[in-house]
């Protein structure tokens, strides 16, 4: 089981991220870069944090056109994992591998705080490893996290169960004083139709250690590490 | 020739910025002012050669493939003909 880690020029988290699976959660992760046109053998692709092109023209919207992305696009759907975390999210949303687009948080203000985040679909390849109602502590650092898409849209994703995690107060309640920027039915997470692609502003690569705040962000990468067995011993 | 783009939030797209400055306006006693909207105006030369109309489809494209993102954003383009 291999894990791949694009960097992008201008990503701040593909370290924090290679860290977290390979000293924590003792993954086999190599880093990616993002004009390798081929992703070699790896099982779930992350596209970590940070400013990828300096966020110019709008967050996202340059690295979506990098060479990698092509194969990111096939790996995508030929079933593969792929989990982009904050700018990793926005560069998702921008290749149209998931719905919506990020914006300027409501306040206009950078966030960096600890978020509390309801699971709201525990039976996805990345969340299975939690339960539905569960609450995880995991911290944000963004300016532009205001998840946003035409209603019609929000209601079938809904339905479907895409919304993945919502920002919520620590006792579970999705009340608008727990949605920190102003995101669209406290969005804070979405996948794909298919359930293989996910995107969340939260940062769960820094909350694996107790000794820096937390470790609710193991849960998502020990779903990811029970999907992959499970998807490998049913290949066999 | 060049080519002038405006791009703005879509009507309906929840628009801090625009509503901040909205807000210094009226501080400062700018009474009757409504709607405002901050984006985005994107000067570029595009290629003689080619006829204006080639060039507002050519910039059109260039829109809707990355200058904007249409699930947000409305743009409105100019291409000068002289």
């Amino acid at each position: 089981m291999k894990w791949g880690v694009v960097s992008f020029p201008g990503s701040l988290d593909d370290r924090d991220a290679l860290g977290a699976l390979r000293d924590v959660m003792e993954q086999d992760a190599v880093a990616l870069w993002h004009r390798d046109e081929s992703l070699g053998a790896v099982d779930c692709v992350v596209l970590p944090g940070g400013f990828s092109y300096g966020d110019y023209l709008r967050c996202g919207a340059i690295a979506r056109f990098a060479p990698i992305m092509k194969s990111i696009a096939r790996f995508a759907a030929d079933g593969g994992l792929v989990m982009g975390i904050c700018n990793g999210f926005q560069i998702l949303c921008e290749a149209h591998l998931l719905p919506g687009a990020l914006t300027r948080n409501r306040s206009l203000s950078f966030i960096c705080e600890t978020a509390s985040l309801r699971v709201e679909n525990a039976a996805t390849p990345f969340t299975r490893a939690a339960r539905k109602g569960q609450i995880l502590r995991i911290p944000i650092k963004h300016g532009e996290g205001l998840y946003v898409a035409p209603d019609d849209e929000l209601d079938r994703m809904e339905r479907r169960g895409q919304v993945i995690l919502r920002y919520a107060s620590a006792d579970g309640e999705s009340a608008d004083a727990a949605n920190p920027n102003g995101s669209m039915r406290s969005i804070a997470g979405v996948a794909n139709e298919t359930f293989n692609v996910f995107g969340l502003m939260p940062h769960p690569e820094h909350a694996v250690e107790k000794i820096l705040g937390g470790e609710d962000g193991r849960i998502i990468f020990q779903s990811i590490i029970r999907s992959l067995h499970s998807s490998q011993a049913s290949a066999v | 020739m060049r080519a002038r783009i405006f791009v703005t939030p879509r009507q309906g797209i929840l628009d801090p910025q625009g509503r901040a400055v909205e807000h210094a306006l009226k501080t400062l006693g700018f009474d009757g002012v409504s709607g405002v909207k901050v984006g985005r105006y994107i000067v570029l030369d595009v290629d003689d050669s080619l006829s204006p109309e080639d060039a507002r489809v050519a910039v059109t494209r260039m829109c809707d493939r990355l200058l904007a993102n249409p699930l947000i954003e409305d743009y409105r383009l100019e291409v000068d003909s002289e």
